[in-house]
């Protein structure tokens, strides 16, 4: 009689980032995380615990809080042999370092007419939701997919957390893997050995056969239990997380819009401006004759995001928007 | 310490101070002639800095440029050829067309590249000397900065970087007297930039940027010192650019004199170094001007390169985005 198959082992969302740093830094000799308190403190919300004591102080180091001397430094480094892991503790400091990030590190392999390779990669932390307010919440992921020679990916599950940072210190181009701070103790399946989860291939969530919700991030989350709302409506959602931003797994887009004729794009960013207008514009682009509706987009008002609990629940995209966004696309 | 300078060297120094010289010339006359597009910004008149510094490197050496960047690539052993190919936009230049005179580089060399940003070089070089340090190899990284980039935080954040971690890196600032258009005076509070040094924890060196010697001295000081580990050093060349901020025309500007110009021409690092290797008797005046002569064949050379080679393929527009 066969063996009762064990249940996979879960994690919390936090700790498959570390066991993916982790695999990583014994994988590659020539990386090493740099970032503010990473080493000493394990990280601001701990998911470098245990990396310092394990690799030692020249591979695992606390840099000041110099946001473009710590992205320039990966930028050298990584034109010179090593695969620097750097961590930008919040992705709203990415203004401090983007022309490190947007005027060196995307473009040094064009400019060079190929003839650099920066295999960077840097964890940063988005999302709104603990009243952490304008400076410490925002999804800024379209500035950098903006960006050729970056690819970003966004990670809603402990186990693509885990895969996709190690596909993206694998992968030669710089990679900028944004995690999401309100997922950090959700649980879920991760492997114990190394795995990838691939760099630009989107995931079909749940199949359904009438109506696409497209989200990533966090949001994912939230499609998925407007879809069980959406059922009771008469809609079988699909929803599709797309994973990776940068490249952008068009296909997997306009193949689930030709077989359900209407779309929504969910993001927890500003809606105005955000990358669901560019998925928006593939769709009429590439599907136009199959939709049934108009494109949908739900994401945050055009404001910052607020600190007092009731606004920020308020600016964050859920469930119920979801729902209420699809009934006015479809008239129902 | 301070390196012995051998006849050899001071040879050496000279020869790539007129192949920068005459290349840039070159190149300034060919921009306004039309023939090279964009922008181009000449080294001439500071050469005796990257000249007497990369005698000291090796190609495993690292240095960061400036987008006044010719005369580092060139004094870093780039060919004339590629070089020309690249300002011209050509598929065979050192960046296939794609960077141009701003973006010029070459990895094999250790040249990381001019910048088109200004202070966007210093954290790059930094990183370049982590790496030789976390590789454990015995190379050095310099950030080539002007007087204008030390204004800006990205420096800040590098210097302060490399003193913590005990790099070795070394921050050359070419101070010319302006950023951009904008005389020092106009844009910061201290004459040396040197001063800053103490607040890193780095030694800070001033030195006269159009003597050759004295710039290979304190180059020679600060690079060994870095080499064995003993950290960063500021090291701030007085110098001075005798052609505009970009292109070519350097005098009748409202921004400076014309008798500042000449005051510093009278300083010229190659005029005064063929002097002083005449009396020394090291290189004849006769032999320099054979140099000279050579070095302008091959910049010829260079050009005729150039202009024979191919454009670009325009499908080419979208490859080396990604690796």
């Amino acid at each position: 009689m066969a063996e009762p198959q064990p249940k996979p082992r879960e994690l919390p969302y936090v700790a498959a980032i570390t066991e993916g740093v982790r695999t990583v830094m014994q994988e590659q000799p020539d990386a090493f995380v740099a970032g503010e308190d990473v080493a000493e403190a394990g990280g601001v919300y701990g998911y470098y615990n245990g990396i310092l004591k394990e690799f030692g102080p020249d591979r695992v180091f606390d840099t000041p809080i110099s946001e473009e001397g710590i992205v320039g430094l990966g930028v050298g480094a990584a034109a010179t042999g090593c695969r620097p892991i750097i961590d930008v503790m919040f992705m709203d400091f990415m203004g401090e370092c983007m022309d490190e990030i947007a005027n060196q590190l995307a473009k040094m392999r064009y400019m060079f007419g190929g003839r650099a390779t920066l295999p960077v990669t840097i964890l940063s932390m988005a999302g709104a939701g603990a009243s952490l307010a304008a400076q410490h919440s925002q999804s800024l992921e379209a500035w950098i997919c903006h960006l050729p020679g970056l690819k970003v990916v966004m990670a809603c599950t402990p186990y693509d957390a885990k895969g996709l940072i190690i596909s993206a210190a694998r992968d030669d181009n710089p990679v900028i893997v944004v995690l999401n701070k309100m997922s950090l103790a959700m649980m879920g399946p991760v492997p114990e050995e190394s795995y990838t989860v691939p760099i630009g291939e989107a995931n079909l969530v749940r199949s359904g056969s009438n109506y696409t919700i497209i989200s990533y991030g966090r949001m994912v989350h939230e499609a998925l239990a407007a879809a069980t709302q959406l059922e009771k409506l008469g809609i079988d959602a699909e929803v599709i997380d797309l994973r990776s931003l940068q490249p952008l797994d068009s296909d997997a887009i306009v193949a689930s819009v030709k077989k359900t004729h209407r779309a929504m794009i969910v993001h927890e960013a500003v809606r105005f401006g955000g990358f669901g207008g560019e998925i928006t514009a593939q769709i009429q682009e590439l599907a136009f004759d199959y939709l049934d509706a108009p494109v949908a987009r739900v994401g945050a008002p055009f404001s910052p995001v607020p600190f007092s609990p009731v606004l920020e629940a308020t600016y964050v995209p859920n469930a119920d928007r979801i729902v209420a966004e699809a009934k006015q696309q479809l008239g129902l | 310490m301070s390196s012995e300078i051998t006849d050899d060297i001071l040879l050496d120094i000279h020869r790539r101070m007129v192949r920068i010289r005459t290349f840039e010339e070159r190149a300034g006359k060919m921009m306004e002639d039309g023939k090279i597009p964009g922008a181009l910004h000449l080294y001439v008149g500071q050469e005796a800095i990257a000249s007497a510094v990369m005698v000291h490197l090796s190609n495993e050496d690292y240095i960061t440029g400036t987008h006044r960047g010719h005369g580092h690539l060139i004094a870093k052993g780039g060919e004339f050829t590629y070089m020309f190919a690249e300002l011209y936009g050509k598929a065979t230049g050192y960046c296939k067309g794609k960077g141009g005179s701003m973006h010029i580089s070459n990895l094999d060399l250790g040249m990381l590249g001019a910048n088109g940003i200004v202070g966007g070089g210093p954290p790059i070089a930094m990183g370049a000397a982590f790496s030789c340090k976390f590789r454990k190899t015995k190379n050095v990284s310099i950030s080539f900065f002007g007087d204008g980039a030390s204004n800006e935080g990205a420096f800040h954040e590098a210097a302060n970087m490399a003193a913590l971690y005990k790099l070795p890196c070394v921050f050359i600032c070419e101070n010319n007297g302006y950023g951009e258009y904008t005389p020092q005076a106009n844009h910061q509070a201290i004459v040396d930039v040197a001063d800053r040094a103490p607040g890193y924890g780095m030694p800070g060196v001033v030195v006269d940027g159009m003597d050759a010697v004295a710039v290979y001295e304190a180059a020679g000081e600060a690079i060994a010192r870095a080499r064995e580990g003993g950290g960063p050093t500021l090291l701030e060349c007085k110098t001075y650019r005798y052609y505009d901020h970009v292109g070519v025309r350097g005098m009748g500007l409202s921004y400076r004199t014309d008798e500042e110009v000449e005051q510093w021409r009278l300083k010229d690092p190659i005029v005064n170094f063929e002097a002083r290797l005449a009396e020394q008797g090291v290189l004849s005046p006769e032999a320099a001007q054979a140099i000279h002569e050579e070095v302008l064949k091959e910049v010829e050379a260079g050009i005729e390169f150039a202009e024979a080679s191919p454009d670009p393929d325009p499908a080419a527009v979208t490859e080396d985005v990604y690796a």
